[in-house]
């Protein structure tokens, strides 16, 4: 261990405690030999994978489950009498008993399985929406949401004449819960807030936002996209009514996520397919509707995607939570130390909570900018408004740099994304 | 008295001084402080009819002609962005109509500095030289009326 390491440790030591003690080099380099992507060099330097909250990378493990899938038990599910089908159903409906295990739910007909998270965002949006709004009637989001959980409320919303509700975030990028309790009332039929923000990094108090709302008998639903990858949601625990989370950004496949639902409302909601049109015809007393899940997943699935998604679920168990939490702990207290340094950089986003996510700018140099420089040094971040133009607006920037950092990702490429970031900085001066 | 200049031959020049650099950095530094001298827009033009769509920053445009000479003054709050556009500028201004509308514009290519870029900031670029070859169509067009 360097003395820097050592330095660094201490100074943390006296704030966060044991946690962010930094997980042993060995272990790391371990873990990154699952990684393929990782092992590449980007304008001929090694590449730094440090756009996590974007996509994350795929180990070996989710690439073999998804090879092996199409290599031997490729078959549509749920309909073959034949050896092949039934492996294949049996792989799908094994995933979906690990995917509710991991996330705490009650039973596999909790699980709905969807494209990811905007899509089971719109599938409550229209399902539910459509189901209960009544003209003047009020959804609350936060300021602080992504596109995804912003839009197919503001469909619905115009859709049923009900009102679309935002409680506002402070300047450090934090929930401002006083105002979020004073836009709960009667006429609030649903909340939906992110769990963790994709450009900020912010954890919310979500204990507190659903004891809130369920005080007043109000669903919450929680955009777990940015929370899964750092923190072990138990969603009976949080009490949540429904938890939305991509894969792809769990080290799973793209175009496959979770919407995990209360039985007991998901019971009562109609199918998304049957589209809004024809809502108000149906009678949700005497349902006829096909059973849970199934009744949400019309078509043939993303088979390999669920199959590769419970392998993703597998591997983060076997790294474990104390590590993936320690190590990125590390990583964003190391990284804001780094970066703090440079003259004329502003971290937006300082919430007191936070998971492995870092924003900010550079003197007045455009984000766009900074990022088009960094990646000639082989370092990927993300640039813009990260599909949160009115938290952006909020803020009053254009846009940020962020690097999003994963249990893979090493102090080297801290210092590496410092070292740029300062060179950029002269460079746009 | 020298010569006219052409697009092509102010192209081969810009290709020229950007041979004499073989490190991407002193490159880029070259195209921000380009940006740098890019002569003000009026702030008339400083709006959202004069913004080109397709890019992550902002970019605006405004044309310039007398007779059939035409160029632009732009500006971007991105300073890459905006280096990128004085060198197309510097290649495209105070050309007749008629060779803008030709031009092919392979110099981006030869300066290899569209392969660095992203996407986003081709498709910008794209955008931007489609802007600047309907406006030098519309002025042919007013042109080919009158005369
Ligand atoms: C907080 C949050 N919500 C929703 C989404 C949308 O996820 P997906 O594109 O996988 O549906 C994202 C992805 O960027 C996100 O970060």
């Amino acid at each position: 261990m360097d003395t820097k390491t050592g330095h660094i440790e201490t100074e943390q030591e006296k704030s966060h405690g044991e946690i962010s003690k930094p997980i042993d080099a060995a272990v790391i380099d371990r873990i990154r030999a699952d990684f393929p992507t990782l092992h590449q060099r980007v304008h001929g330097h090694p590449l730094a994978y440090l756009d996590n909250a974007a996509t994350s990378q795929k180990p070996h493990a989710v690439l073999e489950a998804i090879e092996m899938y199409y290599r031997k038990d490729n078959s549509n599910v749920h309909r073959g009498v034949h050896t092949l089908s039934q492996r294949a159903t049996d792989a799908y409906e094994l995933a979906r008993k690990q995917i509710a295990e991991f996330i705490g739910a009650g039973s596999t007909r909790e699980i709905i399985f969807t494209r990811g998270t905007t899509e089971s965002i719109n599938l409550v949006a229209s399902s539910l929406g459509g189901m209960i709004l009544q003209p003047g009637d009020e959804i609350l989001i936060s300021a602080m949401e992504h596109h995804s959980n912003i839009v197919p409320w503001q469909l619905i919303c115009s859709k049923m004449g009900a009102v679309l509700q935002v409680a506002h975030v402070t300047e450090d990028g934090e929930l401002d819960i006083q105002d979020f309790r004073s836009k709960l009332s009667k006429k609030t039929k649903l909340v939906a807030i992110t769990h963790v923000s994709n450009s900020l990094g912010t954890i919310n108090p979500v204990e507190q936002i659903i004891a809130d709302a369920h005080a007043l008998n109000i669903p919450v639903l929680l955009d777990g996209a940015q929370a899964v990858p750092h923190l072990q949601v138990d969603v009976r625990d949080l009490g949540v009514d429904f938890y939305c989370l991509s894969s792809h950004k769990l080290f799973g496949p793209t175009g496959f996520g979770i919407l995990y639902g209360k039985e007991s409302i998901l019971d009562r909601m109609p199918p998304y397919q049957g589209g809004g049109d024809m809502i108000d015809q149906v009678d949700f007393s005497g349902t006829t509707f096909n059973e849970l899940p199934h009744k949400f997943e019309a078509g043939t699935p993303h088979i390999a995607g669920a199959i590769g998604f419970a392998a993703a679920l597998q591997y983060v168990e076997k790294v474990g939570f104390d590590v993936i939490q320690r190590q990125e702990a590390d990583l964003l207290a190391y990284a804001t130390e780094g970066l703090s340094s440079i003259s004329g950089l502003r971290i937006v986003g300082q919430a007191q909570e936070k998971a492995s996510v870092l924003s900010f700018l550079v003197g007045k140099s455009h984000p766009y900018d900074v990022g088009s420089i960094l990646d000639r040094f082989g370092i990927a971040v993300r640039t813009g408004h990260h599909c949160t133009q009115p938290l952006m607006k909020l803020l009053g920037v254009p846009g940020t740099v962020r690097a999003s950092f994963a249990f893979y990702n090493t102090r080297s490429e801290v210092d590496r994304l410092v070292e740029a970031v300062g060179q950029a900085g002269a460079m746009l001066a | 008295m020298t010569a006219p200049t052409t697009i092509l031959s102010r192209a081969q020049s810009l290709v020229e001084e950007f041979e004499l650099f073989d490190d991407w950095m002193d490159k880029y530094q070259y195209v921000i402080d380009l940006g740098k001298e890019l002569e003000p827009i009026d702030d008339a033009f400083r709006t959202e009819t004069h913004k080109i769509q397709g890019c992550q920053s902002q970019v605006w445009l405004q044309p310039c002609s007398q007779g059939r000479d035409i160029w632009f003054k732009a500006d971007s709050d991105a300073q890459i962005t905006k280096g990128l556009i004085a060198i197309l500028l510097r290649v495209l201004n105070h050309s007749d109509v008629s060779e803008i509308l030709q031009s092919e514009l392979s110099f981006l290519e030869e300066l290899e500095l569209k392969e660095h870029l992203s996407p986003t900031r081709k498709n910008g670029l794209d955008a931007m030289i489609k802007q600047i070859k309907l406006y030098a169509a519309a002025i042919q067009a007013s042109d080919s009326i009158r005369s």
